[in-house]
């Protein structure tokens, strides 16, 4: 199993905000909206310096994502920020019909996703937004890992012509991905080779799926590790490629069962290689009140819950 | 209850936000502060509603579109009786049913709310179905200022009008803050009052933190037969603590031990001033 020293642990709202914030002396057309949450979205940096080119709409998401695709028809390339359940289920419908179906070059940029924003419960945990927007045509998903992720991709997406989905969160978690990495939009990252089972991470899961790896090595089972940080366009060559190798196997997400990462490898390997596949995620329940890590454990969003669907993956096989 | 007697009882719900909010080390603190005194003279004055009638068909109504200040809810509903107040020492905190927003689990909570914008169309629909069933109960609910600019307020406020909701208030708790600045600068709504009278509402405005203006007004709801009323509450965030009042950081700011303490003296001192 291979090391991933890393130095310091962010929040990858923090990359997200950094990334916004490259934009804004590179590219011009980048303009930013937010409903009221601007520190919460670490964008207040972008707001300083580019004070022309940002709009703090209030507290009107709706409205936010139709200035958004209207703004495209100017030439602007918007960038959107809420929390997650307000970028997704709130404005459903702005996003189908004036986003996704008329394909607009919005980037809808969604942090405090899943469970780990904590304290404040069920109502901001959102574990379906990559369900809502994986299922849109034209619609592109993506969910790093960590902070130099977050902020390589939010530079990447500004460059692709196109509606994305960009989701991440609130609490730190280790920065262990380079920082001068090139984010591939589409493009699975093997993180680990190893022929026993494939597992599958997105989001905060992925450094879960690192320390599962390090417990599965001391069983003496070889895991490989990828991370899937594009739900949508999914890898589908790097994923088949991993499996015919390892035949079974596992993925891991900060989202419901229904519609998220897992959900879209079971139609894969039901189409075109049917082998056993066990999911981690949230299993059609809503959240609640608790501190980040108290809700992982319970939601088995963590490297225990890993390590036992790899057993029970293998035992399948 | 007096309006000197309702007082001292706001200084009390306040010590109780503050501890609450205090021991969870998480919670809305300006925003709870301003609305207690509505709260306050809404449940010990105007609603007909308490533990033992909660189930009653007949019962008013009161639903908290800002749901974020659940704090301030919670408080008075341990007051009425609905739950022990020790139940709040589990506040936000993990397995308990006293988490950061409203929800029904909590006895005496009619609706579960945290997103912006959904209690007026709520209130709207109860207000409905009151009216369908010739039934006398009146429905009341809370707004705050930075929420208005959520376009579904405007549509639920077109409804209300439409149906001739004199059964249905809403308050709005304006405070002129929000989470990103003043909600002037943010997303500017003035004048409230000439865009709800337009959309075919009653409007008055009360000082939020005068309990005898509070309680009068409410006497004389509806304020025009067969119109829904608005009650524009001008208050401060953060009110009745020095260093919180009109304060932009205080929104979702926790007190340390020190600024705790100071908090609970200074209400403590305001006993005296009654
Ligand atoms: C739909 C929605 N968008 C954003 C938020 C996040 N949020 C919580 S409180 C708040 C500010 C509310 O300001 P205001 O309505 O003025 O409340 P108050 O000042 O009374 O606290 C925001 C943006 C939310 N809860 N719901
Ligand atoms: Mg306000």
């Amino acid at each position: 199993m291979k090391d991933f020293p890393y130095t310091e642990s962010k929040d990858t709202r923090s990359g997200f905000g950094a990334g916004l914030h490259e934009l804004g002396k590179t590219n011009p057309n980048v303009v930013a909206l937010c409903a009221d949450l601007t520190g919460s979205l670490k964008m207040d940096a972008f707001k300083k310096d580019f004070p022309e080119r940002f709009f703090q709409v209030g507290i009107a998401e709706a409205n936010m994502i139709g200035l958004a695709a209207g703004m495209t028809i100017g030439g602007k390339i918007p960038f959107t920020g809420t929390f997650a359940n307000f970028s997704t289920g709130r404005v459903y419908d702005q996003i189908r019909q004036s986003v996704a179906y008329s394909g607009k070059n919005v980037k809808i940029c969604a942090s405090h996703a899943g469970v780990t924003l904590g304290e404040d419960g069920a109502t901001h945990q959102i574990l379906e937004d990559l369900g809502m927007m994986k299922m849109l045509p034209h619609m592109t998903v993506i969910n790093p890992c960590d902070f130099n992720q977050t902020k390589a991709a939010t530079i990447a997406i500004a460059d692709y012509e196109g509606p994305v989905y960009l989701r991440f969160g609130r609490p730190v978690v280790p920065n262990f991905t380079p920082a001068d990495q090139k984010f591939e939009i589409g493009k699975a990252w093997v993180l680990n080779e190893g022929k026993d089972v494939s597992i599958f991470a997105t989001g905060h899961l992925v450094w879960k799926a690192v320390l599962a790896g390090k417990i599965l090595a001391e069983q003496g089972i070889d895991a490989e590790i990828i991370n899937i940080h594009t739900i949508k366009p999914l890898d589908e060559e790097a994923i088949l490629a991993s499996v015919a190798k390892t035949r079974c196997v596992v993925s891991a997400e900060e989202h419901q069962l229904n519609g998220g990462l897992g959900d879209s490898i079971a139609q894969l390997l039901a189409r075109k290689m049917p082998l056993p596949l066990e999911m981690v995620g949230v299993n059609d329940s809503f959240g609640e009140s608790g501190t980040p890590e108290q809700l992982m454990e319970k939601y088995r969003l963590n490297e225990g819950a890993i390590v036992e669907a790899v057993q029970k993956v293998m035992a399948r096989k | 209850m007096t309006p000197k007697e309702l007082a001292l009882k706001s200084i009390g719900y306040r010590k109780n936000i503050l501890k609450y909010i205090y021991g969870a080390n998480a919670g809305h603190t300006g925003g709870s502060l301003s609305c207690i005194d509505i709260l306050n003279v809404l449940y010990n004055h105007t609603l007909n509603v308490g533990p033992d009638n909660f189930k009653s068909p007949d019962r008013d109504r009161y639903i908290q579109s800002k749901g974020h200040c659940v704090e301030a809810l919670f408080v008075v509903l341990a007051d009425k009786g609905f739950f022990p107040e020790s139940d709040l020492e589990t506040l936000c905190r993990y397995k308990s049913h006293y988490i950061g927003h409203p929800t029904r689990k909590v006895n005496g909570v009619e609706q579960n709310t945290g997103a912006l914008g959904h209690g007026l169309p709520i209130s709207v629909g109860t207000a409905l179905a009151a009216k369908m069933d010739n039934k006398a109960y009146r429905v009341f609910t809370l707004l705050g200022d930075g929420e208005l600019p959520e376009g579904s307020n405007w549509e639920a406020a077109l409804t209300a009008a439409h149906y001739k909701l004199d059964n249905l208030t809403a308050i709005i708790d304006h405070n002129k803050l929000q989470i990103t600045g003043r909600t002037s600068d943010v997303c500017n709504t003035d004048p409230i009052d000439l865009k709800f009278e337009s959309f075919g509402w009653a409007v008055r405005h009360v000082d939020g933190h005068d309990f005898k203006m509070l309680q009068e007004t409410l006497d004389e709801l509806p304020f025009t037969d067969s119109k829904p009323s608005l009650i524009i509450a001008h208050t401060v965030k953060g009110k009745g603590i020095s260093y919180m009042e009109d304060e932009l950081k205080w929104h979702h700011g926790v007190p340390n031990k020190q600024q705790y303490a100071q908090a609970i003296e200074e209400l403590d001192n305001a006993v005296a001033t009654l």
